[in-house]
């Protein structure tokens, strides 16, 4: 992984020697000259915030050096970071100096995807989009706005939206990442696991990851828990087609069938009831619809499993004995990107019943029951009722999804049913490569009136924009605050560090303009945004001077444990943990997971895998120029003998070709004995088609261009993307 | 005296590259090069394999052979702590300590000189660790002075398996990695 990429550009190094102060005794003549200069502390300013990098939000400290970012480090304050950021936390200072952001507020000067723009003042940018908007108010109503946004940057656009009266506001978050799990661990235990999740992998004696890539997703405390985990010598178990780097650090590696997950996991369940090492007392206490549930994993035993899995029998039984041998400290981690082959809810639901079995959900070494500090929101005045409800209430094609799908809207703005979609906002999210079919998303957009992008850069679906609008990034902005649920309650403050350098505005400025140009002022009381901190603040009873200075606040750990006085709840219909569901067999569904074989792909293809590295987050921050520096092209991630067969080596160049016909960009290949030879991986975010993101243009391949096809969840609406099969091209 | 090292955990490591960006920006290091870089040695065969992770960089060797070949006495060993260090003044930038160097640590920076890893003596002289030690979330990484047998470092070597890079090559290199 030794980096030789990148053409050097010259940058004056702040080591510099300067007059020797150590130099007596030197070992060496030239030591004279060798002292260097230290940062001096003055100049030096350091401004606690909260990372952006992702979602995980950790508290950060950024050290400004003569008025220039230096660098960013953990906030020791922070139970998140614990002081230790991720590298792209670390890397943060490049979304900073990112040659290729967007500066100034944008309008299209050609047709739709062609990057031509015109740029503008805020106030031309903001009069456009509100008479844009408008005119979707007056000629069709403002549901037909819907928006697209992640992360929490988008509490304030949200605010105006629906001061609008915008009712279709989709995170792809959901269908496209944690949705199966929140919504398999909310029919089973009546909460979700959230994010942070609330894993306890610090005191897991046994720690079960299936495709979960800790240490290549680099959910910050996650990994330093792992580390932990391993350190002290827990027991890991890890399923994966990929020997990931998890599995390096397991017990017991099992190289599972792609698409076969369900399959063990019930050959799991099988052998934890049948041999009765599933937590007795625990079942019976929070149990409901045991009895059902365990004649319904009667046929699935590990020698069932072996033809479907490749997982032999004894290894399926000593992994769940292994598992019962340290419940209830045996944590079955839910993962967190869970749309795979369309029957992810069920799977999730049973990775959800096994956890049940070993009691681990309320108790130590598995699920603790978070607490968040208790911050009111700012009283705004009530939003209009809307006069149509949003697409999900209208629909019954997905009971159990509990947020708006990204992907119902996207075909609700193509079919026009059961309303019009005319307008999308999409913040913060870079819809062409989080939304499988591309093609799809691009016959969405064609339909539409408006397509307004807030975003830091000049993604590919921001070249599909009518109007771009360039939002600080979060070292020069104020945010929404960050009351967590977590482990220990906190609250973290994200304030500017340095200024932006452009035309760029805060998220909270945008849409607080945005409402006055639409006749919405009334929306925001507040002027300013720490008159809207403080409000927040003051009324929960603490000190914005004290956020202000600390970045952060802690609370007062109450018990997490049911064993030391955490409420044993379970917001079920049975107000217990089901591992029977009546709401799913009276939806029509399998009230305790079934397994399916999944399709296997045409004969002669790869089945196509993606995943994340350690130093990328999605497609947002290859322009980085730090990360880029250390990781600037995917590469593609296939079976050494299966490389042999095909006369390829290492660091050669191929293409993919999908089922449809589709082809990637040229990537690097990866030859390794890593990976089982019926499927290839890639890390995801890669291959940008947008020429305005000059730095990364065209570097490695995509595998969204290659996701044509996805399956549903019939649950939830999620879009299993695991189902895609291809064939490998030689040359570039 | 006091001979500096560091002791890197490998089965706690997950490759990461955390301690790369620290390093680059605590150090400015600039883009297109680094001074420290993550290896992945893989040994056996689907599915029995053994994957070792390590964060690499310049050993500061006890018996570094960039000090020996250096013509201008820019590449010299520090008194504190033996770390080895180029006097950006005093280099040529003849590369002669590239070729030397065993584990291809150098590189010459646009400004001209040679550079690599310096332990980050900067933060070490005012009682911090090295950049990369200190922001690494899996914690797997030590750094101290050997000569002091109740050190993390000596400690973590007296009780742990351990090899170092290239040992055959007479360096008798400072950085150790726990396995
Ligand atoms: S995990 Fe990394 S990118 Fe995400 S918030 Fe934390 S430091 Fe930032």
């Amino acid at each position: 992984m030794r980096t030789d990429s990148g053409n050097p550009v010259s940058r004056r190094s702040f080591l510099k020697i300067s007059a020797a102060t150590i130099a007596a005794g030197a070992a060496a003549g030239s030591a004279l000259h060798a002292v260097y200069e230290t940062p001096r502390e003055k100049g030096i300013r350091r401004v606690p915030t909260y990372c952006d990098l992702c979602f995980w939000k950790c508290g950060a400290i950024a050290t400004v050096r003569d008025g220039r970012l230096w660098k960013i480090e953990g906030n020791p304050l922070d139970p998140l970071s614990r002081g230790r950021l991720c590298p792209r936390g670390t890397g943060g200072v490049g979304a900073h100096f990112d040659p290729d952001r967007l500066r100034t507020p944008l309008l299209r000067a050609s047709e739709r995807g062609r990057e031509v723009w015109r740029p503008v003042s805020w106030e031309e940018a903001l009069d456009f989009l509100a008479s844009k908007m408008r005119a979707i108010q007056t000629n069709y109503g403002p549901e037909s706005m819907a928006a697209f946004v992640h992360g929490i940057g988008g509490t304030f656009l949200k605010h105006t939206l629906k001061a609008y009266g915008a009712v279709n506001i989709a995170a792809p978050s959901f269908a496209q990442c944690r949705g199966p799990r929140d919504t398999a661990f909310r029919l089973t235990f009546g909460d979700d696991v959230g994010s942070p999740e609330r894993t306890d992998i610090e005191n897991a004696q046994c720690l079960v990851l299936i495709g979960s890539h800790l240490g290549e997703n680099m959910h910050n405390t996650q990994v330093q828990e792992f580390a932990n985990a391993v350190g002290r010598g827990a027991s890991i178990i890890v399923a994966d087609p990929r020997f990931s780097v998890a599995a390096s650090k397991a017990k017991f590696y099992l190289p599972v069938k792609p698409g076969t997950d369900l399959a063990l996991l019930l050959a799991w369940m099988n052998v934890i009831v049948s041999e009765k090492l599933y937590d007795k007392e625990y079942v019976g206490k929070y149990g409901f619809g045991f009895e059902q549930f365990a004649a319904s994993v009667v046929p699935y035993t590990p020698e069932w499993a072996y033809p479907e899995t490749g997982i032999e029998p004894e290894t399926i039984r000593a992994t769940a004995r292994e598992m019962a041998r340290y419940r209830p400290a045996t944590l079955v981690h839910p993962g967190r990107h869970s749309n795979w082959y369309g029957d992810d809810t069920q799977r999730e639901r049973a990775i959800a019943l096994l956890n049940a079995l070993l009691g681990s959900w309320g108790r130590k070494g598995g699920f603790y029951i978070p607490s968040s500090m208790d911050v009111p929101g700012y009283p705004y005045p009530a939003v209009p009722k809307p006069s149509r409800p949003a697409l999900r209430a209208m629909s019954n094609k997905f009971p159990f999804a509990n947020e708006d799908i990204s992907t119902s809207v996207r075909e609700a703005t193509i079919t026009g049913q059961p309303y019009p979609i005319k307008g999308w906002m999409v913040y913060a999210t870079n819809l062409i490569n989080s939304l499988p079919n591309q093609d799809e998303t691009i016959r969405a957009i064609r339909q539409l009136d408006l397509l307004v992008v807030v975003d830091v850069i000049p993604s590919e679906i921001a070249g599909w924009a009518d109007v771009v609008l360039p939002e600080s990034v979060y070292l020069e902005r104020h945010d929404e605050m960050n009351p967590e649920l977590f482990k220990q309650p906190f609250i973290a403050l994200r304030q500017p560090v340095v200024p932006a350098p452009d035309n760029q505005k805060p998220n909270w400025w945008i849409a607080r303009r945005l409402a006055e140009k639409l006749g919405l002022g009334a929306y925001y009381p507040w002027k300013t945004i720490d008159e809207y901190l403080e409000h927040r603040l003051t009324a929960g009873g603490y000190s914005y001077e004290q956020l202000k200075k600390q970045g952060i606040i802690r609370g007062k750990q109450p018990p997490i444990y049911f064993d030391d006085g955490a409420p044993a709840q379970f917001d079920t219909p049975s107000k217990k943990i089901e591992f029977y569901s009546t709401q799913l067999a009276q939806a029509g569904f399998d009230p305790v997971p079934k397994y399916t074989r999944p399709d296997p792909g045409p004969p002669g293809y790869y089945r196509l895998l993606f995943g994340r590295a350690p130093v990328h987050s999605f497609s947002r921050t290859q322009t980085n120029p730090l990360l880029s520096d250390v990781m600037s092209e995917n590469s593609l991630w296939l079976n050494a003998r299966e490389a042999q067969k095909l006369d390829l080596k290492s660091g050669d160049y191929v293409r993919l070709r999908n089922q449809d016909g589709k082809l990637s960009n040229p990537i690097k290949l990866k030859a390794t004995e890593r990976i089982r030879p019926d499927c290839v991986f890639m890390v995801h975010g890669f291959g940008h088609t947008s020429k305005a993101l000059r730095s990364a243009y065209g570097k490695g391949a995509s595998d969204a261009g290659l996701i044509t096809r996805y399956k549903n969840d019939p649950l939830m609406g999620g879009t299993g993307m695991n189902v895609n099969f291809v064939t490998i091209e030689k040359g570039a | 005296m006091s001979r500096f090292a560091m002791v890197i955990d490998t089965h706690r490591c997950v490759g990461c590259q955390d301690c790369v960006v620290a390093c680059k920006t605590e150090n400015n290091v600039p883009e297109g090069y680094t001074r420290d870089w993550i290896a992945e040695e893989v040994h056996g065969e689907f599915p029995t394999l053994h994957l070792e992770l390590r964060s690499e960089r310049c050993n500061h060797c006890s018996n570094p052979p960039c000090v020996a070949c250096c013509p201008t006495g820019a590449s010299h060993v520090h008194p504190l702590g033996g770390v080895v260090l180029v006097s950006h003044d005093l280099c040529i930038g003849c590369k002669a300590c590239l070729a030397a160097c065993p584990y291809d640590a150098r590189f010459i920076h646009p400004d001209g000189y040679a550079d690599k890893c310096t332990f980050c003596i900067h933060r070490v002289e005012r009682g911090l660790d090295p950049a990369c030690v200190s922001v690494c979330p899996a914690h797997c990484m030590h750094f101290g002075d050997l000569d002091d047998p109740r050190s993390e470092v000596s400690r973590l070597l007296a009780s742990r398996n351990h090899h170092a890079l290239l040992p055959e090559a007479g360096t008798n290199p400072n950085i150790f990695y726990l396995t």
